[in-house]
């Protein structure tokens, strides 16, 4: 199956890391932006934030190693008319200070901006204990979050801008490995909440965020030697969701793979399950971390065993396909 | 007892040898967290402190070691390896696929492991879970507990301080392995705990101060813990982080070396440093 390659591996040329994409693009807001103070939890140098906290030492606060009072700091600098940037791994800065960023942030509706980093299993090594792989479903699950899974350098590049100059909470989700180039350099169309039409058609669509962007690219090249002619839609925002592609990729298609770096419950598939179940239900097939831990192991060897490939959605897309009614 | 002295800093060496060994076969790692902590792990495992049986790691009656700053898990995987709890080849396999032995400790996979590890905080609050278990049972096991010394600033650690100073667990012992770095530069600098030693006092344990990296000093210090009543113990192990190969992390300009395994190039000249330590 040539172009189905798994993993990171794609034939597409690696680009940064999107927490590399987010550090650099932090940095070089941070200018025009004298409103934006970050706060960090000592994992700067992990996260990337450490870089506009070397340019900018009077905005940058380390307040150790306490997420939930780095939360808590970054809802009082929000009140008092801070752009607040906070960064931690996604598994700590999402679970081990949810209350906090439901009552301190959700609730009142603060502008601070949550960047969790090292999310999904491709981080490798450190194992299921470092992986964020549930925060996209807590963050979706606190009213008022926007909720952005960018795919690439470039989009993580864009989502940074975006996530700044929107005013309340939002949830960027980076990773940690270089990931494939997507997007033309400059040429990057973002917009929170619409999603990218990055191949058009008419047989099958599928929606995929994150590293799994590049793989369903891959898998739509595989699928056309089968006769099936993929959409593949960049659904960077998983809140709030681009109804409108989902409703028309579900018309004009007729079937869907969702695929992401998450676990099954509350991700990007049950979003866009929920969707579509009450406005145009089609066959959908879902590629993602199931109900599992992960656990140690090199990026690319996970991101096989736990069924995160292009074969994969090849699969999915097969046999999403094949349900449809004809 | 001078014999038993020298038998155990050979095993200290021996755990050193393993941690850069395992770190650097494996590309990634925390040897440096993980070598501060090699007297304490080595007294507590080979030392006489801990009553526990290889052959039976679900022994009821066993002491307890959690090993809170997860990330320092090949100190934990060199001891447990060399007591017998899984063959000692296996920790080669450190972070490979399929193996148990993980980036961080997972108690699911692996036989002695007390508790899975790696979000930092939550390894006191379960050691007083233990230390109460204890008690409802009616049974005399100790537990131990390591954490960081950047690991203290987690709000969680000062919730189960006061909880075990309300129940007077002198069934807990505490181990801060004081090694003045965290993450991101000087723990001191980052997020300033001193003292801790004051700070546990006034939550109502009974505290010391030691070189932790003093073999002789960990085996008193184990001593006198186990002797307190009425009231949890915390012992301050004042150490280096990279402990055993100092040397070399000030010859390649980073003596935190945090988070990273040595190049395979400058094994040997680790290995040299800790056989000559
Ligand atoms: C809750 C949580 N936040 C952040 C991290 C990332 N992290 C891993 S090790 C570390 C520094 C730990 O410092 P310390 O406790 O002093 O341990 P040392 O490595 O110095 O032994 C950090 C911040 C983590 N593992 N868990
Ligand atoms: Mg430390």
């Amino acid at each position: 199956m040539a172009g189905a390659s798994s993993g990171l591996q794609s034939k597409r040329e690696l680009g940064k890391a999107t927490r590399d994409a987010f550090g650099r693009a932090l940095e070089a807001l941070g200018a025009d932006h004298p409103e934006v103070v970050v706060v960090d939890g000592d994992v700067g140098n992990s996260t990337r934030t450490e870089w506009f906290g070397k340019k900018y030492p009077n905005r940058f606060f380390n307040v150790g190693i306490a997420e939930s009072n780095l939360v808590g700091v970054a809802a009082g600098l929000a009140a008092s008319n801070k752009t607040a940037v906070i960064a931690s791994f996604a598994a700590f800065i999402t679970c081990n200070a949810y209350d906090q960023l439901r009552m301190s942030v959700a609730y009142p509706g603060m502008n601070v901006k949550v960047v969790g980093s090292h999310a999904g299993i491709s981080i490798g090594e450190d194992g299921a204990s470092q992986m964020g792989i549930e925060d996209v479903a807590l963050m979706c699950a606190l009213p008022g979050f926007v909720v952005i899974v960018p795919s690439d350098e470039g989009s993580a590049k864009a989502a940074t801008k975006a996530m700044l100059e929107y005013k309340g909470p939002v949830y960027l989700r980076c990773g940690r490995p270089e990931v494939p180039k997507l997007y033309p350099e400059g040429q990057v169309p973002f917009q929170i909440g619409k999603a990218n039409k990055l191949r058009d058609g008419k047989d099958l669509t599928i929606v995929a965020n994150g590293i799994m962007v590049a793989m369903a690219l891959d898998a739509a090249e595989a699928l056309v030697g089968e006769g099936i002619e993929a959409r593949v839609l960049d659904m960077h925002t998983v809140k709030p969701i681009d109804r409108d592609a989902l409703v028309s990729a579900a018309k004009e298609t007729g079937a869907m793979v969702v695929a992401e770096e998450h676990l099954a419950h509350g991700g990007l598939g049950s979003v866009v399950a929920y969707t579509l179940a009450e406005s145009h239900p089609v066959p959908i097939r879902f590629v993602n971390l199931l109900d599992t831990f992960a656990e140690s192991g090199a990026p690319d060897a996970l991101l096989k065993k736990y069924g995160l490939t292009a074969a994969k959605i090849v699969e999915a897309g097969r046999s999403a396909a094949g349900a449809k009614k004809r | 007892m001078a014999n038993n002295l020298d038998a155990l800093l050979a095993r200290a060496r021996s755990i050193r040898e393993d941690i850069v060994k395992m770190t650097t076969e494996a590309g990634s790692g925390h040897p440096s967290s993980s070598m501060s902590a090699a007297e304490v792990v080595t007294a507590l495992y080979f030392g006489g402190f801990l009553k526990h049986d290889p052959r039976s790691p679900q022994w009821p009656d066993r002491d307890r070691f959690i090993l809170s700053k997860g990330h320092a898990a090949p100190v934990l995987y060199a001891a447990l390896a060399q007591s017998g709890y899984f063959p000692h080849d296996e920790i080669m396999t450190l972070r490979k696929i399929d193996s148990p032995v993980e980036g961080h400790p997972n108690m699911k996979r692996l036989p002695g492991v007390e508790a899975s590890t790696g979000s930092l905080g939550q390894g006191l609050s379960i050691g007083v879970g233990h230390a109460l278990a204890a008690r409802v049972d009616g049974k005399s096991y100790h537990t131990y507990v390591m954490t960081g010394d950047g690991e203290i600033e987690e709000g969680q650690i000062w919730e189960a301080a006061a909880s075990a100073a309300k129940y007077q667990l002198d069934n807990l012992t505490l181990i801060v392995d004081r090694n003045h770095f965290q993450q991101t530069g000087p723990a001191e600098e980052v997020l300033n705990m001193d003292p801790i030693d004051g700070k546990f006092t006034a939550f109502g344990w009974k505290t010391q101060v030691i070189n932790g990296n003093d073999l002789r000093e960990v085996l008193q210090a184990l001593d006198r813990a186990n002797a307190v009543k009425g009231m949890p113990t915390c012992i301050v192990s004042l150490t280096h982080k990279g402990q055993g190969m100092l040397n070399l992390l000030r010859r390649l300009g980073d003596t935190n070396f945090h988070g990273k395994p040595l190049p395979a190039q400058n094994l040997n000249e680790a290995l040299a440093e800790i056989a000559a330590s």
